[in-house]
């Protein structure tokens, strides 16, 4: 088997949105692209779609994550509530790390 | 092929039947789904019988189906762990037939609506949508209104739809982009104690389980 890439990222992990946007299909919004999130969970691994779309096998498969935004930090004209949140579903390879929780506690 | 219109497929007039080719009342989006289903039968990637078994499975579904569900998690606790744990297994246990190749069928995540948090599910990039759950999508869940404005304005858009909620409840919008679906499931109305299943079941419409709105009050369901 492929295999797949192991997870490097855990929940509570804050991390950028890569904006290098790649040639031809993806599934990372540009709105969150260069954004800084944290991590809330991760899913599993799965196939990555920007080889699958293109007749490719999508492995090695990609682990996938549930990051969160602030909205107000997202849109800077945000009209809704200060609390209000963005979740949605990342691919690893489109994120960085932004610190280390572990030097930086 | 079976043959149609009461008479055999033989025309003899060395025309094309009707309907086969460039068929005008098709649209834009007819003439190219069909294009791309003769592709992948003429290259051997799924049958006609598939797409079509996979289609009429599909058109059985509606969103009474997930109204059942939230309804029966609703009133049994322990089935709503379960539901939220495992929504296909909580199906099957409901009665539900599954899809046929359940690995490949994307995995139904619920997101559960309380007193501090409501959820809103879009899908930005295309119109990923709980089909298992709810069967098609609506029009406007497509719209690229709706996917543009959801994000950017969610509570703008849960207010064209009659819902304005408080600024200490969080509105938590999930960009469904990649291989869950989400269902919400809405917070019970007060003063249902009393309600059957059954009745509970017309309260939860559609659109409370995309988010854009809460569940029916008591007296505004269409049951009453």
């Amino acid at each position: 088997m492929n295999g797949a890439t192991l997870p490097k990222y855990g929940p509570g992990d804050r991390v950028r949105v890569s904006s290098e946007e790649p040639e031809g299909h993806c599934r990372t919004p540009r709105y969150v692209q260069g954004r800084q999130g944290t991590v809330r969970k991760l899913h599993g691994s799965f196939r990555n779609p920007e080889s699958l779309a293109y007749g490719g096998t999508g492995l090695p498969r990609q682990p996938l994550y549930l990051v969160e935004f602030g909205q107000p930090e997202l849109w800077k004209d945000y009209k809704g509530a200060a609390g209000d949140r963005l979740w949605i579903d990342l691919y690893q390879h489109w994120l960085e790390p932004l610190n280390d929780r572990r030097i930086s506690q | 092929m079976s043959t149609h219109d009461g008479h055999d497929h033989d025309h003899g007039d060395g025309e094309p039947h009707p309907g086969m080719v460039g068929d005008a009342s098709l649209g834009y989006y007819g003439t190219r789904y069909r294009a791309i289903e003769a592709l992948l039968i003429e290259k051997g990637v799924c049958t006609l019988a598939e797409i079509n078994a996979t289609a009429a499975r599909q058109e059985t579904r509606t969103p009474m189906d997930g109204a059942r569900m939230i309804a029966h998690a609703w009133v049994d606790p322990e089935f709503k762990q379960r539901f939220i744990s495992d929504p296909l297994a909580a199906m099957g246990e409901l009665g539900y037939r599954l899809p046929d190749n359940v690995v490949d069928t994307p995995k139904i995540t619920v997101l559960e609506n309380d007193e501090d948090v409501h959820h809103l599910v879009v899908c930005t990039l295309c119109s990923c949508y709980p089909g298992t759950l709810l069967g098609a999508p609506p029009d406007w869940y497509k719209s690229l209104a709706y996917r543009s404005r959801a994000v950017k304005d969610p509570r703008g858009v849960m207010h064209e739809f009659g819902l304005d909620l408080a600024d200490e409840v969080e509105v938590r919008v999930q960009d469904s982009t990649a291989d869950l679906r989400y269902i919400v499931m809405p917070k019970r109305p007060a003063g249902t104690e009393d309600m059957s299943q059954e009745q509970l079941a017309q309260l939860i419409t559609r659109d409370s389980m995309i988010g854009v709105s809460e569940a029916l009050e008591p007296d505004r369901s269409p049951a009453a």
